[in-house]
């Protein structure tokens, strides 16, 4: 190439980049100036001990999202240096971004397992280090439905997984009308509404499906809806959604976000379990940690959630979602934030605030202990 | 384009006659605008290698691996079905409507109405697909199910409107329809130029040989904005079969192949079911999803080749 | 999009001189008033003809009064006025009521993006962010989100797009033009959400995973903004008069002088448009910055450091995870969108009086 035209290349780059500092250069506005004003600004969260400052990002699972944003909002108040920022890209993405580094801290709704070896690569991540995996978010998963004039509707098991096998087609079922004496049920047909994306809280219900209706419900645990031809809608909004717009639907959702929408009981042993929160956190407490999702990792506490129990006052249909990070990272300020952030999430403060803002079930007593202990290790 | 490669070989010409510094001037500048397209080139290849590099291993997979456990084939021909078929049902909708949209403001309504229609239809064209998606979802979903319910009863023996129709409005003919009207804009704003630019000497005369307004409309007009109206459709069905935000929101996405435009199960588009799956998806999976993605490119490649042709072929006629 | 040559219409217009010998007028017209009275007329059948068979809606009263209409004024206007002046007024109408078919959706869509977003405007809104506010706080970041994405966007798109239109239209041809012809239309199918894995692919490669950066988002909705930007471009190139260029040849000015100095200003107004038109259609785009720009409650203005909020992910956001406080959440998703066609109307207002202020001058 001839001097004349490098010189032209030279230019064109010149152009560019010239572009790029205009849009660029100017504005550096930063959050310092806006978290300066607000450190001051007291309102109780955050970590017990000294405060902390730094950045650092987190990402993983929609179902935590609302519950994250809460609580880095409160962190944030009270920790004015400290920037903490979630992505709710989906459990699958946050574990991922985990294992490879481009995020602190990660939510998700499955514990991490052997499958396609993220539990390995998570620890070899976390080296020299260990992994931390605790429980921050339980929350019920409700059986909503549309049938104007049925105030309450009672739901077997079975017949539950029936109706979202699409074996028994109408609301005036017999299997249906046994549960419920003395309830006019519609002859309308039944529309069961499922998640048109992979979710977690899909994995959860057809994982309590599976395990409680072994007959009816044979297909695999996954976060993919197996049954093809129901109704499907995009997230727990989109479900809600469908359901609220069409007489006769069925469908399964995040329960703070049933709104106005009947909320089905389940029969568990010998009584009729409404979606609460107390309801979803003691199934926990019932509940025995699982050897092959921990992996003598000590810091790893990960649940084979009791499905089939016949405690009274539980209600086994829920979602529990975990945070997932490392005892030690490059940095001790980045270690003390995680930790704090970490520990302001599990307390009875910060569940509380979940509790509100995101309609989760805060940890019991019990196991806020163990995850305390768990959290405890980040150094 | 003929007339332009005359000239300008007269400009350079010229150029060259009137010395080094201005030649130098004109070859940065040619310069810079080769780099430019360039530039765009290998932005393209770059998108292209990434999409080979990242989808390959799906291709070459076993199927027990891959979502669903089925072939990369199987697993993409459903929704390479439901992509064009939102692409076709949009377009069938779009197009004449979009034309009569574009007669409309440039041979029918008063001039002074025109031109705010004009403005009108250009502020359409730039709203956010996110924001066609809630509302397909809060007003036109609803609105649409008692319409659907009436073509199950009424037209339920054509297969597109066998039913049993969606309660909650969430199907493929909503999501054509919701397409259609998001493209529309487009296209009209593309015709209406054309339209426009019609040479007035060939209207008038037509009109002064006494044609009415829709003779003058059909042999003037028209022949003159046919390819460039093709071409604002292929712009359009581009927006159409790569639309991803408002297709994943508003469909009722759990069915294989299926011709029924008013059932709650419907096949996926490539591009919402990337939306839709990404998210939790790792390993071979995310490959999956972006081989698909390859596929879409491809799909696009070939309506926008096919687009060419036709254009040609007019152009010689 | 060339338009066929002229001769093409020219033989059409002989097929008008064919039609005319066909057929004479009859001489009589309809009043003034005739079409709204078929219109008003075959709605009316219609509806009472719904209405009679239990059907009735109002959907489905104009879904077959305006066919019935067509056919009406066609009825009533050919005794009267001839076939083919009857056909005229049936096409008009035909054409008429596409129009209103068309509009009616788009007027919906914009009135209620205005009736929902109204709720969730408020100052707050505008001027603060959501750092630090459980369950709410403004946009603020969101909205110099976007702002800053989406004016570096523009600044690498348009150059680029403008160049390579002059490529294409004043120096290119051989391979490399056709090349970029056909290419520049595969671009425009680019799924939005593969551009966003682009740019984050491309950057992951540069700084590591876990990368997020506002210039990530511009660069992947540059990928989507160049083609359209080329697109327009090249149509306002297009039809800027060739004595223009001959003109200013003749002075013996070069090329790119006259590109500079001839073309590009008589084209500017057009360009005008075509960027602004480009620019608010990437504005709104979501699946490219969800995978890029991040997610963030507190402002952020500089786009090479950090994550990034934007009026697009912040609506998708409030309305994917609303939290409890579901109608709070929807309203400032609505708002937002709002926010966005707010926006999008300054800039094609802008456009419009640019185009207006600099019509006149050169034409």
């Amino acid at each position: 190439m001839s001097s004349s035209k490098w010189l032209a290349v030279f230019a064109a780059a010149c152009v560019l980049v010239l572009g790029l500092a205009a849009c660029g250069g100017g504005d550096s506005t930063s959050s310092e100036t806006a978290s300066a004003s607000e450190s001051e600004s007291e309102s109780g969260g955050g970590a017990p001990s000294a405060e902390v400052s730094g950045e650092i990002a987190g990402a993983g699972s929609t179902a935590q999202q609302a519950s994250q944003e809460a609580w880095i909002a409160e962190f944030e108040n009270a920790n004015g240096g400290a920037t903490i920022s979630y992505d709710g890209v989906g459990s699958g993405g946050g574990r991922e971004q985990f294992i490879s580094g481009g995020v602190a801290f990660a939510g998700s709704d499955t514990p991490l397992s052997e499958s396609e070896g993220e539990l390995a690569k998570a620890i070899k991540r976390c080296e020299p280090g260990e992994l931390v995996e605790v429980p921050n978010y339980i929350s019920p998963i409700a059986i909503v439905y549309n049938l104007p004039g049925v105030e309450e509707l009672k739901l077997e098991p079975e017949t539950l997984a029936e109706i979202f096998n699409q074996e028994i087609e109408n609301w005036n079922d017999p299997k249906i009308a046994k549960e419920n004496p003395g309830v006019e049920l519609p002859e309308t047909r039944i529309v069961p509404v499922n998640r048109s994306d992979e979710s977690g809280t899909t994995e959860n219900f057809t994982d309590y499906l599976s395990k409680v209706a072994p007959k009816v419900w044979t297909h695999e645990v996954s976060g993919d809806w197996p049954v093809k031809g129901g109704e499907a809608a995009s997230g727990t909004s989109g479900v809600i959604e469908a359901v609220s717009s069409g007489e006769g639907a069925i469908g399964y959702a995040d329960a703070s976000q049933a709104g106005e929408l009947g909320k089905a009981l389940i029969k568990v042993g010998k009584t009729w379990a409404e979606p609460s929160a107390e309801a979803a956190a003691k199934v926990l407490d019932l509940s025995k940690e699982d050897p092959e999702l921990e992996k003598g990792q000590k810091n790893v506490i990960a649940f084979e959630i009791d499905r089939k129990t016949e405690a009274s006052g539980v209600y086994p249909i829920i979602l529990v979602s975990s945070m997932i990070g490392c005892t030690k990272y490059k940095s001790a300020d980045e270690a003390a934030l995680v930790k704090a952030y970490f520990e302001y999430a599990i307390s009875a403060e910060g569940q509380e605030l979940a509790a509100e803002a995101a309609g989760s079930a805060p940890l019991s007593a019990e196991l806020t202990k163990k995850v305390e202990a768990a959290v405890g290790a980040i150094e | 384009m003929a007339h332009f490669d005359t000239t300008t070989n007269a400009g350079q010409l010229l150029a060259a006659a009137s010395g080094g510094r201005r030649r130098r001037g004109d070859r940065i500048f040619s310069n810079i605008s080769v780099v430019a397209a360039v530039t765009i080139l290998a932005l393209l290849v770059g998108v292209a290698v990434f999409l080979v590099t990242e989808g390959f291993p799906a291709f070459t997979a076993a199927s027990s691996e891959l979502p669903d456990h089925e072939s990369f084939l199987s697993y993409v021909a459903p929704l390479a079905f439901g992509t064009v078929l939102a692409g076709v049902l949009a377009m069938v909708i779009a197009v004449p409507l979009a034309v009569a949209v574009a007669l409309f403001i440039t041979h029918i309504a008063p001039p002074r109405l025109a031109m705010l229609l004009g403005f009108f239809v250009d502020l359409l064209a730039a709203i956010p697909s996110i924001i066609y998606g809630l509302w397909g979802i809060f007003v036109l979903g609803p609105a649409a199910v008692p319409a659907m319910k009436w073509l199950e009863e009424k037209l339920g023996f054509i297969p597109i409107f066998e039913g049993p129709a969606s309660i909650t409005g969430r199907t493929m003919l909503v999501v054509g329809m919701v397409l259609a009207v998001m493209i529309l804009p487009i296209i009209s704003a593309v015709a209406r130029e054309v339209f426009s630019q019609t040479p007035r000497k060939l209207q008038e005369g037509a009109q002064a040989l006494g044609a009415t307004r829709w003779e003058m409309i059909r042999t003037t007009v028209l022949p003159f904005g046919r390819s460039s109206v093709v071409s604002g459709a292929m712009l359009g069905l581009g927006r159409a079969l790569g639309e991803t935000m408002a297709v994943a929101i508003i469909l009722s996405v759990s069915g294989g192949v299926t011709f029924n435009l008013i059932g709650q199960a419907n096949p996926s588009t490539i591009a919402a079911n990337i939306a839709l799956n990404f998210p939790e998806s790792s390993g071979l999976a995310i490959n999956a999803l972006i081989a698909t993605g390859l596929v879409l490119f491809a799909i696009t490649l070939a309506t926008n080749f096919l687009a060419r042709l036709i254009i040609a072929r007019a152009e010689v006629k | 999009m060339t338009p066929p040559p002229a001769d093409a219409a020219v033989l059409s217009t002989g097929s008008t001189r064919a039609l005319l010998a066909g057929e004479g007028h009859r001489g009589g017209t309809l009043p003034g008033w005739a079409p709204w009275a078929a219109f008003a007329g075959a709605l009316a059948v219609c509806g009472l003809l719904e209405a009679a068979l239990g059907w009735f809606t109002i959907a489905l009263m104009l879904v077959f009064g305006a066919p019935v209409a067509i056919l009406a004024i066609y009825a009533w206007s050919r005794p009267v006025e001839g076939a083919r002046r009857a056909k005229d007024r049936a096409v008009t109408m035909a054409i008429v009521a596409a129009f209103g078919v068309s509009m009616a959706p788009l007027i919906s869509l914009l009135y209620e993006v205005i009736k929902r977003g109204v709720a969730g405007i408020s100052w707050e809104f505008f001027t603060s962010d959501a750092r630090g506010v459980v369950g709410g706080g403004g946009a603020a970041h969101a909205i110099v989100g976007t702002l800053v994405i989406t004016a570096c966007a523009a600044a690498i798109s348009v150059p680029i797009g403008i160049m390579a239109a002059i490529y294409m239209n004043e120096y290119g041809r051989g391979p490399l033009r056709r090349a970029l012809t056909f290419f520049v239309d595969v671009m425009t199918g680019i799924p939005s959400i593969v551009a966003g894995l682009f740019a984050y692919a491309l950057f992951e490669l540069f700084f590591g995973p876990g990368i997020r950066m506002g210039i990530m988002g511009s660069i992947a909705l540059s990928v989507l903004m160049i083609p359209i930007v080329i697109r327009a471009a090249e149509e306002v190139l297009k039809i800027v008069p060739q004595h223009l260029r001959e003109a200013s040849y003749a002075l013996g000015t070069p090329k790119w002088k006259t590109i500079v100095k001839v073309v590009l200003p008589t084209a500017f107004a057009g360009l005008v448009t075509g960027v602004m038109i480009a620019t608010a259609r990437i504005i709104g785009e979501t699946a490219p910055l969800l995978v890029t720009t991040g997610v963030v409650d507190s402002l952020n203005a500089n786009p090479f450091q950090g994550r990034m909020q934007n009026l697009a992910v912040y609506a998708y956001n409030e309305y994917r995870s609303p939290g409890v406080m579901k109608q709070a959440s929807y309203d400032r998703a609505w708002a937002a969108a709002l926010t966005l066609i707010a926006i999008v109307m300054i800039l094609n207002v802008i456009a419009r009086l640019v185009y207006r202020r600099y019509k006149t001058e050169i034409r």
